[in-house]
């Protein structure tokens, strides 16, 4: 029980982190150059591992479906499957676990450090605000950052999916892809893209709410650092869920 | 600004390196506080910080606070900057109830107090220049060239010239708390607070700090707050001390009264600092 009611705990000071975090967004001036440092630390350094996990997962899931649709002489849908797979359900939420977990630990092991140290008391000592100086420009950039490695990670999924369909199951590249991009429509990549928004700021707002309440020294920013990725973890996910309901209904 | 500047005098009876015929600053005629405390009450959970407790502070004096370890020391400096709220009762800064301030009072409140932390706290991603830069930035100082100036005149101060572009990860102990101090009067405040400012040096850099601190207070008049352990730096640079035992100010004087205080816990801590037991121990 106490378990639950501390998830509940930490999800109404992450609101509230969140609500401060939206009115710094609008309060001028914006901390560009933080921004950009962040964006590069957090998007730009992630591409590789993005890239890797979604052409693997494309080529299994390819796989996948060609072996489980070959008895009913269906293998010609496996690249609609993969497609529409990858864009709204894969592509997002793989991309948010893996990036998640290896910047959402870079990012509360930095900020726990600094709050272990006192830097974080220093910040407001010295006259700035640590939601604006610390937070804000780590949520902006990965609320960019996600979507952009998702787009990249649905391309590059789909490819892997297309390179098993025709090496494998046989067919022509040309209607490969052509069946592919037939199942797909644009509310599919709309609704994997909005998740990814919402993932991306969850990701930044979690690993930085478990920063700023880093105590009791090295140990401490060890506990918060995996006590993150666990929490980004099941926050995804149970906010893929809730997105989908939603979503789902939207587009019905 | 010699950070050596007053260890040569000689220690009065009470052990202390000030100028015996120095009128120190809470003795002057018509003396008013600056900084109040009053009846504060701070509690973590269920751990009772202080109970009612009660301090004044002068303009231009030196004040030590001294105390056991985890009474909450620190938590006296934080509270007086608005880095952690108080529970119950009064500070008053330059007239102002922390408690009530909005987030401009905060603003100018920090940029009249400053703080050195225990650990210097210099922010590791940063240079020593961008470190020094970044209270004048946040409160508009002036042009990158005013600030450039200002920085190398800080590290001028606390005899650091030249490392503007070093980050802290290439400096010493010593040498970040001098940073850290550099970085604290940037801003030219009237008040610094001093969180343990000689822990963890080794002799040579304790009295270069204990002279900062002498000559901050001497050529700028600026008041200064310290928390320390450490009875020697309390004798060299003190006007007066406060004990923080039981959740209050146990004592409050000048370096003699604390000396001829009958007070078992406090003479320990007095006596202890020039190697002599009392025979209570």
């Amino acid at each position: 029980m106490s378990a639950v009611i501390r998830f509940f705990e930490a999800l109404g000071e992450i609101s509230i982190l969140a609500w401060r975090t939206l009115r710094e967004i609008f309060r001028p001036p914006f901390e560009w150059r933080l921004t950009v440092a962040q964006l590069e630390q957090g998007g730009v350094d992630s591409w590789s591992i993005t890239l890797l996990t979604a052409v693997f997962t494309g080529m299994v899931m390819a796989t996948q479906f060609a072996v489980g649709l070959k008895p009913f002489g269906a293998t010609m849908y496996t690249g609609k499957l993969v497609g529409i797979g990858i864009v709204r359900e894969l592509g997002p939420v793989l991309t948010s676990l893996l990036v998640g977990g290896r910047v959402g630990a870079g990012f509360t092991a930095e900020i726990g450090s600094m709050a272990v140290t006192e830097q974080i008391d220093a910040i407001r000592a010295l006259g700035a605000d640590p939601v604006r100086k610390l937070v804000v420009p780590r949520v902006v950039a990965m609320t960019i950052a996600i979507p952009l490695l998702t787009v990249m990670a649905d391309v590059v999924g789909c490819a892997g999916g297309v390179l098993i369909t025709v090496a494998q199951v046989g067919m022509t590249l040309k209607f490969s892809v052509q069946t592919m991009l037939e199942a797909m429509l644009v509310s599919d990549v709309v609704h994997g893209l909005i998740k990814s928004l919402f993932f991306g700021s969850i990701i930044a707002l979690v690993s930085c709410w478990n920063g700023m309440r880093t105590h009791g020294g090295t140990e401490g920013v060890g506990r918060a650092t995996t006590a993150s990725v666990v929490f980004i973890s099941v926050t995804i996910l149970v906010a893929d869920f809730i997105l989908t309901q939603v979503l789902t209904a939207v587009y019905a | 600004m010699s950070s050596g500047a007053r260890t040569d005098l000689p220690r009065d009876a009470a052990g202390s390196f000030r100028d015996p015929g120095r009128v120190r600053p809470h003795e002057r005629p018509g003396a008013e506080p600056i900084i109040t405390f009053r009846g504060v009450h701070k509690a973590f959970g269920p751990l009772r910080i202080y109970e009612g407790l009660a301090l004044d502070v002068y303009p231009g004096e030196t004040l030590t606070i001294i105390g056991g370890s985890g009474v909450g020391k620190s938590v006296m400096l934080k509270l007086l900057i608005g880095l952690l709220p108080y529970d119950d009762g009064e500070i008053r800064v330059f007239g102002e109830e922390v408690s009530q301030m909005d987030g401009d009072a905060l603003l100018r409140l920090r940029s009249r107090v400053a703080m050195l932390f225990q650990g210097a706290a210099l922010f590791d991603s940063m240079t020593v220049a961008e470190n020094i830069k970044y209270p004048l930035r946040e409160h508009r100082w002036g042009t990158e060239a005013e600030m450039d100036r200002r920085v190398a005149e800080v590290l001028e101060m606390v005899d650091m010239p030249g490392i503007q572009e070093k980050k802290p990860a290439q400096l010493s102990g010593g040498m970040r708390k001098r940073v850290g101090l550099a970085r604290a009067i940037a801003m030219k405040p009237e008040v610094i607070l001093y969180d343990e400012p000689t822990t963890g040096l080794d002799p040579i850099n304790v009295r270069r700090i204990n002279g900062l601190i002498l000559s901050l207070q001497q050529q700028l008049g600026v008041t200064s707050i310290v928390v320390t352990h450490d009875m020697d730096t309390v004798f060299t640079i003190t006007d007066r001390l406060a004990m923080v035992h039981d959740r209050r100010i146990a004592f409050q004087g000048t370096p003699a009264e604390a000396k001829a205080n009958a007070f078992t816990y406090l003479r320990e801590f007095v006596q202890g600092g020039f190697g002599v037991l009392t025979e209570d121990l």
